[in-house]
């Protein structure tokens, strides 16, 4: 038995709003804790470990207050919208070393309804390399243009493959009746958006939303009789990605170094894997993720994610719930991907099942590609 | 050169940076190399992350470069940027052989090409504190 497979996923539970200007982040990280632990069949009593990020400078502590937990174990790891990955792979490591049996990892977010400039806004914090930056203008979204400009310089990527990108999360949103834009678009339709930061279009960014969810974490022993059948934690890693004394290859990603491990890890190879859950702030974003994860090779990212690859009953299902193109990103998406690969991997997905889902991969990726950049890879398997 | 007209964030000038800020207002692009094992660095930090070395060496660029990529940016509601769209954000690769993050200018953003020759410009952007830009050569 491996370190990892001593902790299963136990519960999860994914906030079905989209639009909540009638409640507080507090609320639905609240809502979403109380889901995740019904799914598993726990209470909120039998929780003693504790991660979140994202809800505040000490959002761990606050939110621990809200919901009255005095955790033995809690991590508030923040690297942007992996962070909840990693919170797998941390509660997974801290259970396996007898440091809390049942850990809740909770995000909620009003993102939208608050009106947050989440990609567009400028960058302002005080770090010692900000000050090479912004006073140049960079913002989430556009650090990430950086990246695809030079991807299709090099390798001759063009707008109508990233486009396919989003045109394949939105028909899968079509069969998630929670997404927040369901309605089919087309490549046409991407390249006729306005162009945000060139090369990428209105249509290659993800959207914005209110929402959140929870994951429930615990003991492959706990997790014996709960309700749902568990979901196994096969293999994991972390890595970090930056300018690198100005010499780092923006096409580079955290991904090349976290993915090879967590396959490594599982023993799982790339044709083992049934559903991708990647990161889809934007069309590169899943462009790149693919091939750093090494799914295909370098500058070869264009012509793997055309023909359908991506699209369910393709090779290689991406994405299934429509992603943060189109489904949900309240600002750090990283726990929806877990949410639908335990969901997809339990067999609950209705009209947007993978068939015979056994083998998942998740990848987060946190931060701004062009600048500092987060990267964590799940395996996890039925 | 109204400083309190200017709504662009400014740098916060520091102990490690202020070579490369100070550089800048004498019209100087600079670099730092360690003086312990050779290697060049952007940006400026007081230890040389290859050794640890404290030992700095600024070496003075020639301010030539090309365009590694860049992006025009339709959309930043940031005081200051929102006035100033389209703007080019750019990395160029300095011919020392690192790369650094500037604006493009002295050209229509739609021209800016990756490979494009460019050279250092200056601009005050208050009293206290000179950005450096790029223009094609």
């Amino acid at each position: 038995m491996s370190l990892l497979d001593r902790a299963v996923i136990a519960g999860v539970y994914e906030h079905p709003t989209r639009w909540a200007p009638d409640k507080t982040q507090y609320q639905i990280c609240a809502e979403a804790a109380r889901g995740a632990l019904a799914d598993a069949g726990l209470t909120i009593g039998d929780v003693d470990g504790f991660l979140t990020a994202g809800v505040g400078p000490i959002g761990i502590m606050t939110l621990a207050e809200h919901l009255n937990l005095t955790p033995r174990f809690h991590d508030a790891t923040n690297i942007g919208g992996s962070s909840f990955v990693a919170h797998v792979l941390h509660a997974a490591a801290a259970i396996a070393a007898g440091l809390c049996e049942t850990a809740l990892i909770v995000y909620g977010s009003t993102a939208s309804s608050e009106r947050f400039a989440v990609g567009t806004g400028g960058l302002t914090s005080g770090d010692p390399p900000d000050q090479f930056e912004v006073p140049f203008g960079p913002t989430v979204l556009n650090a990430y243009a950086l990246a695809a400009q030079r991807h299709m310089h090099e390798f001759g990527t063009t707008a109508e493959q990233l486009a396919e990108i989003a045109v394949t999360m939105r028909r899968h949103a079509g069969l998630n009746p929670r997404a927040k834009y369901r309605d089919p678009i087309t490549v046409a339709d991407v390249l006729a958006s306005r162009v945000v930061s060139s090369p990428l279009h209105l249509l290659d960014c993800c959207i914005i939303s209110d929402g959140g969810g929870a994951i429930v974490v615990t003991s492959a022993e706990r997790a014996r009789d709960l309700a749902k059948a568990p979901v196994r934690i096969l293999g994991g890693s972390e890595s970090l990605c930056h300018t690198a004394m100005g010499r780092r290859d923006l096409t580079d990603m955290a991904a090349k170094a976290s993915g090879p491990r967590a396959l490594a890890m599982a023993g799982v190879d790339h044709a083992d894997i049934d559903l991708c859950m990647l990161y889809d702030s934007f069309t590169i974003t899943v462009l790149l993720t693919l091939e750093n994860l090494g799914f295909c090779a370098k500058g070869e990212g264009g012509a793997f994610v055309q023909n359908g690859r991506l699209g369910l009953g393709g090779a290689l299902p991406t994405n299934t719930d429509g992603g943060g193109l189109s489904s949900n990103h309240p600002g750090m998406r990283g726990i929806f991907l877990v949410i639908e690969a335990v969901r997809q991997l339990r067999g609950e997905c209705g009209p947007r099942q993978v068939a015979d889902c056994a083998i998942a991969l998740c990848h987060g990726t946190g931060g701004m590609l062009g600048l500092r950049h987060s990267g964590v890879t799940l395996v996890l398997g039925r | 050169m109204a400083d309190a007209k200017y709504a662009k964030p400014l740098p916060r000038i520091d102990e490690e940076s202020k070579g490369f800020w100070e550089a800048c207002q004498r019209r100087e692009l600079v670099i730092q190399r360690c003086a312990a094992c050779g290697a060049l660095r952007h940006y400026p930090r007081a230890l040389c992350p290859t050794c640890l070395s404290d030992a700095v060496e600024w070496v003075r660029c020639s301010g030539r470069g090309t365009v590694y990529t860049f992006t025009v940016t339709h959309q930043n509601q940031a005081p200051g940027f929102r006035d100033a769209l389209p703007y080019v954000l750019a990395y160029v690769e300095l011919e020392e052989g690192v790369r650094l993050l500037a604006n493009i200018v002295g050209c229509a953003p739609e021209a800016v090409r990756i490979g494009m020759a460019v050279q250092v410009a200056f601009e005050d952007a208050t009293a206290a504190v000179t950005l450096p830009t790029f223009a094609p050569v």
